[in-house]
């Protein structure tokens, strides 16, 4: 049973289906661009209450250490009510779109990202702030420099946030609506051909999942490992 | 052009423990000023509200040129520096280090890379230009810290105790550096240490700082003072 299923999923890759390549493809593009989306607006934030004294900040941060356990579902489903036809942004004709669950993930991965690079941020030695400050930088430029100070950890949480969005069902399904050849993904595939009881195939497809979330977790290491051995010097 | 710095009344406390009772001292000459103390005397936060990094709760902190009082926006602080105890080193090269305040002010190429070379080889680490900053050591790291100080050409160059957490042969080093820079009469040093024979070795006027106030003196009375084994008993 095994081998037949790593031996189904071999052939599916080394004989280059189409289809499966569209569906890995679209994978990589709904959650990369979730992530950049995501990450954009989420590192100048951490920054902002990282650094700042906002009283709001405290908050801010439980906020999003809450919302990190958001349940895609949940995320998917309002989506959804707001996209839908007579939604509040029905008007957009966004529902069964990548766009749509492009958005959907970028919401999943948004508090994910924020709160990693706060802690990252906040973990960076205020002397460092303030060498910056004493050499005449402005504010601007002292935060550009606490963001390349926190790099690594900045990488890591971005690292964490792709491996959530790539592993990700419940809210791409909902708002994508699984259609072949436009929004269909590798996990709602997995999801799809286990309910018609294609498990060979659905399993095949999960260890292709398995092996791009290994590369990331490789990636994840690494960045780590360095991290370590800048920070023990 | 030269900048002056004018402390006025100056009072600060932490959590309603008084550190700066009443500072005030006019800081007119170029030269090093040493400011000595026991260890929480307030000689560090003296420094950091001289430096514009921390405000006063009461008093002022002025800077002038040719008498006139000069505004304390960006302009201002970047003509003054300060090399912190822990200097803060970037985690990145010794180069990109020092780099880094002649960047923010916009330098770049030939100039920026032959500012840095000079002052590098100036404190004696241009054979480290590569290496990541935070495997110096200790003495290095207080050289790098005084070098990334000094490539930004401040008239005002505040240093917190610059040798106090290194050996003699780096204490040796950096006390030469200051000397040399005193001898160029480009900046004001204002320092603090709490070694009386460094003090005696660097300053041009030496301040002490007791119960949160400052009392200047000439080197002269300084003498009788430390003669009398004044600070002893402070």
């Amino acid at each position: 049973m095994i081998g037949d299923i790593v031996e189904r999923a071999v052939h599916l890759i080394l004989n280059g289906d189409r289809e499966l390549f569209g569906i890995i493809a679209l994978s990589l593009q709904v959650s990369g661009s979730a992530l950049i989306i995501s990450s954009v607006l989420a590192i100048p934030l951490a920054t902002i209450i990282g650094l700042s004294k906002f009283h709001l900040n405290s908050f801010l941060v439980n906020v999003m250490n809450t919302f990190m356990g958001l349940p895609p579902v949940v995320v998917g489903l309002i989506l959804y009510i707001l996209l839908s036809r007579n939604g509040v942004l029905g008007f957009l004709g966004l529902l069964y779109t990548p766009t749509a669950m492009i958005i959907a993930q970028s919401i999943l991965a948004f508090p994910i990202v924020v709160s990693l690079c706060h802690t990252a941020i906040v973990g960076i030695d205020p002397v460092i702030k303030q060498a910056a400050e004493a050499l005449g930088a402005t504010r601007f430029q002292t935060a550009l420099l606490v963001i390349r100070e926190a790099r690594y950890g900045i990488l890591s949480a971005i690292i964490a946030a792709l491996g959530r969005l790539m592993s990700e069902v419940g809210a791409i399904l909902i708002v994508g609506g699984n259609i072949a050849g436009y929004t269909r993904v590798m996990t709602t595939t997995i999801a799809m051909e286990a309910d018609k009881g294609n498990f060979e195939m659905a399993v095949a497809l999960g260890l292709i999942l398995l092996l791009i979330s290994m590369v990331i977790n490789l990636l994840l290491q690494r960045v780590q490992t360095k991290k370590m051995k800048s920070t023990a010097l | 052009m030269r900048l002056q710095l004018r402390l006025s009344n100056i009072r600060k406390s932490y959590r309603n423990v008084s550190v700066l009772i009443d500072c005030t001292y006019n800081f007119d000459n170029t030269g090093v000023y040493v400011i000595m103390g026991k260890n929480g005397s307030g000689k560090s936060t003296l420094l950091r509200i001289a430096a514009l990094l921390e405000s006063p709760n009461y008093g002022s902190v002025e800077y002038y040129i040719n008498g006139v009082l000069q505004r304390t926006d960006i302009q201002l602080k970047r003509r003054i520096t300060i090399v912190l105890p822990k200097i803060g080193v970037f985690n990145t090269s010794v180069y990109t280090n020092v780099a880094f305040g002649l960047k923010i002010r916009g330098l770049r190429g030939k100039e920026l890379d032959e500012r840095v070379r000079d002052v590098l080889s100036f404190v004696g680490l241009h054979h480290k230009i590569k290496q990541n900053a935070l495997t110096l050591s200790s003495g290095e790291t207080q050289r790098l810290g005084i070098a990334r100080a000094i490539a930004i050409n401040p008239a005002f160059l505040f240093l917190d105790e610059p040798t106090s957490f290194i050996d003699e042969e780096n204490t040796k080093v950096i006390e030469d550096i200051i000397l040399q820079l005193k001898d160029d009469k480009k900046s004001t040093i204002i320092m603090t240490t709490h070694d009386k024979n460094q003090a005696e070795r660097l300053g041009d006027f030496i301040l002490l700082l007791n119960k949160g106030m400052l009392f200047p003196g000439d080197k002269q009375a300084q003498n009788t003072l430390f003669s009398s084994s004044y600070l002893e008993n402070i």
